[in-house]
């Protein structure tokens, strides 16, 4: 299980203290898929941020009783001056795995050939993409965290995530953010709607998008 | 401020090592690169200035015919200088290259700092003696008289160095002026702290103000058990440095909660 209770993160901004979230409450259980739907701005990677505990809240608490990856956002959580092989031996020693058996599977998932040698800020968007997907895939987690998923990539690239994703790991806990209706849709059984720092949690997958279809932007 | 989340404190250690020694590969890999070349420029830059110091005082040796151990005065002030100088530079603005890193729970800012000190200390510390052994090789100097002040010294340098890095870093967190600031401030350091004299040989009300600085203290230490007290008469107060290094080291951690908690904010 996951559990946040009464999280609250302020920013300080120019403009003064910033309420991005405002009092939320969550609980994430095994197997479970939630989706969170939420305009631009709305907090949604900031939440998602701060379940994985790259961030600590202002005050409020997280408990985590299962392992949880980093957010899935497929573009950061990589160093532009590595090469590919490099970042991915990174991630393996952060998490006490080995490498060289996930060397295989992050070749063959990324299909970047030669360039996995290569520094990464020589890829383009996409190499870039299936190159953290792949190494995503690399550790093993009972949640995963996803933000944006459907945000780059083409088709090919997305039913491979898909079956990754959905299909080898059906059996995980994830928490899925996005904007798209859609995405949530096919994926999750429970949606929570953030808006204006309050997230409000619904049973009923369409009652949830009605309410987002009413959130002011 | 590491969120325990009630994982025993000999695992959350595991955890830390673990990530230390990850950013520590990554950081050599960034800065030496792959073909090991850019790792000898750790020896040859302080060799170049030892060398040239060296050379001016034996021009200037065969017009007064002093006798002092010119070599070994050289290295151990620039080394020092390195010591605080270099980790302070490296620490400087780190957490923004590293930023996407920090997207991994267990790798926190101050692991970033830490990986860096380490480096930068090991780096300083690997060619101080291999250039100590060096010289002493080609009889240009003489192994020390007393190792045991050497190490002292040096280990008070580089927790000086440390501590300055940690403060001075997360305060270049806070606004762009620290960096601009600290260039400046330096190269004005780099005179007074004794790299190029001992305290013995100012005036007694310029070796008050002098002895403010605290890596003086450290130096002096170390070049009293280079040269033993015969030959140089060492000026220090190592419970001072002690005092200041712990204080820039309350500070430093202090100020780290802070960049945690205002990383991630763009």
């Amino acid at each position: 299980m996951i559990f946040l209770e009464n999280v609250v993160k302020r920013y300080n901004t120019r403009g003064g203290e910033r309420t991005v979230l405002d009092c939320i409450s969550l609980r994430v259980g095994k197997h479970e898929k939630l989706g969170i739907l939420g305009r631009n701005g709305a907090g949604k990677s900031t939440l998602i941020r701060l379940v994985s505990g790259a961030e600590l809240p202002t005050c409020g608490s997280i408990r985590r009783e299962m392992s949880v990856s980093w957010p899935l956002a497929f573009s950061s959580a990589f160093q532009g001056s590595l090469t590919g092989l490099d970042n991915l031996r990174f991630i393996c020693r952060v998490y006490g795995v080995t490498t060289e058996d996930k060397i295989g599977a992050v070749e063959e998932f990324s299909e970047l050939g030669s360039y996995l040698y290569e520094p990464v800020k020589a890829y383009s968007s996409g190499m870039r993409a299936r190159l953290a997907f792949a190494i995503s895939m690399a550790v093993e987690f009972d949640c995963f965290l996803i933000d944006e998923v459907i945000a780059v990539g083409d088709a090919r690239f997305h039913d491979k995530c898909h079956v990754e994703l959905f299909e080898k790991r059906v059996d995980r806990a994830m928490i899925i953010v996005s904007h798209s209706p859609a995405y949530i849709r096919a994926h999750c059984d429970r949606v929570a709607v953030l808006s204006e720092g309050r997230l409000v949690s619904f049973d009923d997958i369409d009652e949830a998008f009605d309410h987002y279809a009413e959130c002011p932007v | 401020m590491q969120k325990t989340n009630g994982i025993p404190l000999s695992h959350s250690f595991s955890i830390q090592r673990r990530v230390i020694g990850a950013l520590l590969m990554r950081e050599i890999l960034t800065r030496y690169g792959r073909n090991n070349i850019g790792f000898l420029w750790l020896f040859v830059e302080p060799m170049i200035f030892t060398i040239g110091v060296t050379a001016l005082w034996s021009v200037v040796k065969s017009m007064h015919n002093y006798h002092f151990p010119i070599t070994a005065f050289a290295v151990t002030g620039y080394s020092s200088v390195l010591m605080w100088r270099n980790t302070v530079s490296y620490v400087n603005h780190s957490i923004k290259p590293n930023l996407s890193l920090l997207f991994h729970r267990n790798v926190r800012v101050i692991d970033v700092y830490f990986s860096r000190i380490l480096l930068e200390i090991t780096g300083v510390t690997i060619s101080f003696v291999a250039l100590c052994t060096l010289f002493s090789v080609i009889g240009w100097m003489w192994l020390p008289v007393d190792m045991f002040k050497v190490i002292g010294g040096w280990i008070m340098l580089a927790w000086f160095g440390a501590s300055l890095a940690l403060a001075v870093g997360t305060l270049s967190e806070r606004s762009e002026l620290v960096e601009k600031i600290w260039h400046p401030v330096s190269y004005l350091l780099f005179p007074l702290s004794g790299a190029a004299f001992m305290v013995d040989w100012l005036p007694p009300a310029a070796q008050k103000i002098i002895l403010l600085l605290p890596m003086v203290h450290g130096l002096e230490l170390m070049r009293e058990g280079f040269f033993g007290t015969n030959v140089v008469r060492a000026h220090y107060d190592i419970s001072y440095m002690a005092v200041v290094c712990l204080c820039l080291t309350f500070i430093g951690l202090a100020w780290t909660k802070e960049v945690v908690r205002n990383v991630g904010q763009e």
